[in-house]
């Protein structure tokens, strides 16, 4: 690859430590005793509430409806998700530093995969939560489940849950492409090359 | 007469059809003259707050004989709560809970009530700030700070050699002291001897309260002046910052009939006390100590709970051994409210007796002390003229001045109590300029920040002692009220009339924002150092020590956890500890059972509270939550055994087995 294209790759490996510091997924709950707002933030490592007391605030309404608690130590992937960012990083380091097209290829292939896997894996979890309640809860409705939407918004009883991408989500699409951007710089750089001689 | 003949009839309708239109262009007429006058239909939108939109200023007003603080919004005038200070308050539990007990204890042992009368912001470069509000008691002379971050009384500190607190408690313009000053004249310290002796044994005191970064508040300082009473005070600012301005009246020194006895002198006195000397007084250790024992009480928000402390010996100046301490300026007569204007020069007196206002000038004042412009000397403390300290006097301001707050733009408005107005006068050339009614017989007044160096101007707020006809009547006692005027034009306009709690005397006022982006939602539970706190449902349990039981209870949505308890027994003293998990705003929890010779407890999220009980028979008591929580409110609930004396039920409890 051209020098320029490794530039991309190495910078881009490098944007995606942002990551850690900013989450990838919200869930706001809207409804109208919540005018403060009320909300879960998801992280590589972490499920937070969106303010402090977010989180037990909104297990706390959940216990009505039967639903499990959040607990985000009980929850394997958050443990993983970090090891392999940071092996997507040391990937990315080295399509950059080696500049063969190949693993840039693999790169975007792996992002692609694990996105595809990661939310299918998130999409089980809302289902978990939303269909497997509590059968003595105090608030039963038939047929009614509360799975939050993967992508959008949906009425659960009183409550809007709005489930959308966050900044590492944007991050990580970014990063896709700008490897492309370096695929393609590189691509045209060889062609003009060929041209030339 | 048989009003038979057509002719007589005739003249007769004629007669009525003239009566009839006659009174109906005069009740046309006059009904349109009253609505113009008091409030025309676009008035209403001036003070309408739409639904779901704040009000622009917070007005918190004395709850007089109901020793509390009533909260408002302006210019709406809604009510928003009542902040328990002096007064136990059983919704609340304050005074009730184990925890806010000690906040309610004196040298007289436990006090329930009290007298409250004049609100004051804590101040910064002589500009209300939003930490604090202070308030006085009164009847057993206390002064307490409410804390303005989670609205509740915070510290309550007992003023000692003093008798009627009722100039109090007025700031200096950092907050650095909290001026009080006694209305009655005592013995001090207070001893059995005669009424009739009151010329002879009979003293006031002036007390400066130091008020630290953390509001803490300790009795720095008072002075010993002659027995006279003393009635209102305010603290200088800017150039006069340092000194401390407190009416006088019954400088005859009456000791019964005072309304006629202690109406006789042309001339009582404004005594202006240099407090900058008195700190040099006391660092030269030229003070005496006094055993006096008086208390501080504070509460925690960390413990939850409040604790009380005895404290003893007061440092006492005695004008006679501190010259330059303090000085009189004769003021007409029997004046009431002093009031220092925004510039800190003038010093307005609310001569209630007095036909005109004496503004004193400060300037004056200091030249006066310079050439010792004395007219004679009472007990070592200087009287100087009355013409070398007066800057000017108000003709015609109404009957029965009694106080001035200021707008800023270089007026002043003075309540009139016998007249019943307000009136305005511009500061400088003493002229009358503005004056409206009041309904009826005004007291104080405030404009928001109008004793400070920068009023906010916009509305005065007209604080009335006589309700009558203006509302729907309710028996006897009618609802307090007070009056929003509009004061941003030339003409003061009157805006609404609204009801207000206990007797509301003087009120402070300050801009929302500088309190709302404080305003706690909830207490930390991980902060929470109550010792009989539970930090989660685990540690919930129930201990028997001999025959008192600690029961150490969680509330959440929505259950207690213990709900089941049984092993109590007749004769047992229980405490219920009972601890809020909730961490979301607005979710408070109660407590009550059955029977509870007590009041119930509301705890708010992340707190503590305790109730004693004791149960006097043997059964079965429901408890539940009082406070509507959640769509399972209802649910709420739980039972305790109780058995007879010398049962052997087992101490035992649960929730949802």
């Amino acid at each position: 690859m051209i020098l320029k294209s490794k530039i991309i790759i190495v910078f881009a490996s490098l944007l995606l430590v942002l990551t850690f510091f900013f989450p990838l997924w919200y869930i706001d709950l809207e409804a109208p005793q919540y005018p403060e707002g009320i909300g879960l933030e998801i992280w590589l490592n972490k499920i937070t509430g969106q303010k402090p007391n977010d989180l037990d605030n909104i297990n706390g309404l959940n216990h009505y409806i039967g639903m499990k608690e959040i607990e985000p130590d009980a929850i394997p992937e958050l443990k993983i998700m970090p090891f392999i960012l940071i092996f997507l990083i040391l990937f990315g380091l080295t399509s950059g530093f080696t500049g063969k097209r190949v693993l840039v290829y693999v790169w975007i292939t792996l992002f692609v995969v694990l996105a595809a896997v990661g939310l299918y894996d998130f999409y089980m979890w809302e289902y978990d939560y939303g269909h497997n309640l509590n059968p003595n809860a105090a608030i039963k409705i038939p047929g009614m489940v509360y799975q939050p939407p993967l992508i959008g918004s949906k009425m659960l009883l009183n409550f809007n849950a709005i489930s959308m991408p966050d900044i590492s989500f944007y991050i990580l699409v970014l990063v896709v492409a700008l490897a492309v951007v370096a695929l393609f710089l590189d691509k045209k750089s060889k062609k003009e090359n060929v041209k030339h001689d | 007469m048989d009003g038979g003949n057509p002719m007589n009839r005739k003249y007769l309708k004629a007669i009525l059809i003239a009566i009839a239109v006659v009174s109906l262009f005069v009740v046309f007429h006059y009904g349109c003259q009253e609505s113009q006058d008091v409030t025309a239909g676009d008035e209403s939108g001036r003070v309408y707050v739409a639904p779901g939109n704040y009000d622009e200023f917070y007005l918190f007003t004395s709850g007089g004989y109901s020793g509390q603080i009533g909260v408002y919004g302006l210019p709406s005038g809604r009510l928003f709560r009542v902040i328990p200070v002096f007064s136990q308050d059983p919704e609340k539990s304050w005074g009730y809970s184990e925890e806010s007990k000690p906040m309610f204890m004196t040298s007289y042992g436990f006090v329930p009530w009290d007298d409250s009368h004049h609100p004051e912001l804590s101040q910064t470069n002589g500009v209300p700030d939003g930490r604090w509000i202070f308030i006085n008691a009164n009847n057993t002379p206390r002064v307490a700070r409410v804390d303005l971050t989670t609205f509740k009384t915070a510290e309550i500190i007992e003023i000692p050699n003093s008798a009627g607190n009722h100039g109090s408690p007025f700031i200096t313009e950092n907050t650095e002291y909290i001026v009080a000053s006694t209305r009655f004249s005592v013995p001090i310290p207070n001893r059995d001897v005669p009424i009739s002796s009151y010329k002879e044994n009979f003293k006031g005191t002036l007390t400066f309260i130091k008020c630290a970064d953390d509001g803490a508040m300790d009795i720095e300082f008072q002075i010993l002046v002659p027995g006279f009473n003393y009635d209102l005070a305010h603290s200088g600012k800017g150039p006069s910052h340092g000194w401390a301005f407190f009416t006088s009246y019954n400088t005859e020194q009456a000791n019964t009939l005072l309304e006629v006895n202690a109406s006789q002198n042309d001339k009582d006195f404004i005594a202006a006390v240099n407090w900058k000397k008195a700190e040099e007084y006391l660092a030269q250790g030229k003070f005496k100590t006094f055993n006096s024992t008086y208390y501080r009480n504070h509460f925690d928000d960390k413990t939850h709970m409040a604790t009380s402390e005895k404290r003893s010996d007061v440092k006492v100046l005695i004008p006679e051994e501190c010259p330059g301490l303090i000085y009189y300026l004769p003021t007409p007569k029997s004046p009431h409210g002093v009031d220092v204007d925004p510039s800190g020069e003038y010093i307005a007196a609310g001569g209630k007796l007095a036909t005109v206002i004496p503004v004193h000038s400060f300037s004056k004042m200091l030249k006066a002390i310079e050439n010792e412009e004395f007219e004679t000397s009472i007990d070592g403390i200087p009287v100087l003229k009355y013409e070398s300290v007066m800057a000017g006097e108000v003709q015609n301001p109404g009957l029965g001045p009694l106080h001035t707050e200021f707008d800023g733009e270089g007026y002043a408005y003075t309540s009139a109590f016998i007249s019943s107005e307000i009136v305005k006068w511009k500061i400088g050339t003493w002229e009358v300029v503005d004056r409206i009614p009041t309904y009826y017989s005004i007291g104080h007044l405030c404009v928001p920040g109008g004793d400070s160096k920068q009023p906010w101007g916009k509305y005065v707020v007209a604080l009335n002692k006589i309700t009558k006809d203006r509302y729907l009547p309710t028996g006897p006692e009618l609802t307090q009220s007070a009056q929003l005027i509009d004061i941003s034009g030339d003409k003061m306009k009157l805006l609404l009339d609204f009801p207000t709690i206990g007797e509301p005397h003087y009120a402070q006022s300050l801009p929302a924002d500088l309190l709302m982006k404080n305003s706690k939602r909830i207490y930390p539970i991980e902060e929470n150092e109550n010792p009989y706190s539970v930090k989660s449902e685990k540690n919930v349990r129930v201990e028997r020590n001999g025959n008192t039981v600690h029961v150490y209870m969680s509330t959440i949505r929505t259950h207690f956890a213990p709900d089941n308890i049984e092993g109590i027994k007749v004769g047992d003293v229980v405490y219920f500890h009972v601890t809020n998990l909730e961490q979301d705003w607005d979710i408070p929890h109660g407590f009550a059972v059955k029977g509870l010779n007590n009041a119930e407890l509301l705890i708010m999220p992340g707190s503590t509270e305790t109730i004693k009980w004791q149960p006097k028979f043997a059964g079965v008591y429901p408890f539940y939550c009082t406070d509507f929580c959640s769509a399972l409110h209802q649910e709420m609930q739980g039972y305790v055994r109780v058995s007879p004396q010398g049962s052997n039920v087992k101490l035992s409890w649960h929730t949802g087995k």
